[in-house]
């Protein structure tokens, strides 16, 4: 029965409970922060603020929930191309519309 | 002597035997394979989850430039409180949902079952609140469709969230963009709804299993899947809220 749990410990990695309170109070702190931003006057930079905090928060779910930052290169591969993937489309879309006659529907 | 090595090599084999349990498909190598394999699956299913949604955030991106007075007039109709409150609930769900992973892998059924039906119950709580928005939103005719109502963008004097946020009156071709925010936002929270319905129901069928006895006897894979499931139905989550009602909030 041990020999088979640290068989499982060596090929599998489980992230501990401690690692997971520490994630949860960095989001709610997050989380109070962007609530927080939002009432402060900043123009342009508010929704530059706004997307920031969440893209961390969104980050430290990928790496310690979602287990990225323990998984195998293929799993990091995956996830990256895919993000990669998701901003060269909104990057394209984003450059066509620009570049025709903007505003004028 | 040659009777204690027969005993350790007997030993050694009932040890092998171990090494390869029952939920193990033969078509794999090993145990780690397998759990590989699954979870590569997992991520190509939710990379797929995250292009659909992309979809979404670049139209609201195109049409909240275009139509920007609107955008503004129309996100300050939203309740920061109820926001922030739910994403509150969602990030909790995500830990106790974490803390269920946690549990399978250590084999602790009352341990898993306990964050199974927390996750479930603040899963519920987030819906409620979802249906409390929904409501105020229905009750004041902003839903788009033939019932749709412009007074709180033409005369946001009259009207207790425009005026708390200071909103100027719109000329009329640019409040009657207001209706394709509130459509992008009803088809944003309303696809995120769907999934956490799917997750809920999926969460009574995994406590309903794992009463049983089930994932918490070495094959996590299907709490560890619905995990990552659940965690990036939070992370859209959290971009709906910074978009939808925060970024708007002081101009």
């Amino acid at each position: 029965m041990t020999d088979q749990k640290e068989m499982e410990a060596a090929s599998h990695h489980v992230v501990s409970p401690k690692i997971y309170v520490i994630i949860l109070l960095a989001l709610i702190l997050g989380t109070a922060a962007t609530v927080w931003a939002s009432f402060l006057e900043l123009g342009p930079w508010n929704p530059v603020i706004a997307l920031a905090i969440a893209t961390g928060k969104a980050m430290l779910v990928v790496l310690f929930f979602m287990h990225v930052k323990y998984s195998s290169k293929l799993t990091k591969l995956t996830v990256f191309a895919g993000i990669f993937t998701l901003f060269t489309l909104i990057g394209m879309t984003l450059a066509d519309y620009f570049s025709r006659a903007w505003g004028q529907w | 002597m040659s009777d204690s090595t027969a005993i350790v090599h007997g030993a050694h084999e009932a040890d092998a035997h171990e090494e390869h349990p029952a939920y193990l498909r033969h078509h794999f190598e090993n145990v780690e394979q397998q759990a590989d394999a699954a979870g590569f699956a997992m991520w190509l299913f939710l990379l797929t989850e995250v292009m659909f949604f992309g979809g979404l955030f670049t139209a609201y991106l195109i049409y909240r430039n275009w139509y920007y007075p609107a955008f503004v007039a129309a996100s300050h109709q939203l309740s920061v409180v109820w926001g922030t409150t739910n994403t509150a609930v969602l990030i909790f769900s995500s830990f106790t949902m974490a803390m269920g992973v946690w549990c399978a892998e250590t084999r602790r059924r009352k341990g898993l079952i306990l964050s199974l039906c927390l996750t479930f119950l603040l899963g519920l709580v987030f819906l409620g609140i979802k249906t409390i928005e929904y409501g105020e939103k229905i009750e004041k005719h902003h839903v788009p469709g033939f019932h749709y109502n412009l007074s709180s963008f033409l005369d946001p004097d009259n009207d207790a969230a425009a005026k708390a946020a200071n909103d100027k009156p719109l000329p009329l071709d640019m409040a009657r963009h207001t209706e394709v925010y509130f459509s992008l936002y009803f088809a944003m929270t309303g696809m995120h709804a769907l999934h956490m319905i799917i997750g809920i129901a999926i969460l009574g069928y995994m406590i309903f299993r794992a009463r049983a006895g089930a994932y918490t006897t070495g094959h996590v894979t299907f709490v560890e899947n619905f995990g990552l499931y659940w965690h990036f139905v939070d992370i859209v989550w959290i971009y709906l809220f910074a978009l939808l009602y925060l970024i708007s909030r002081h101009q």
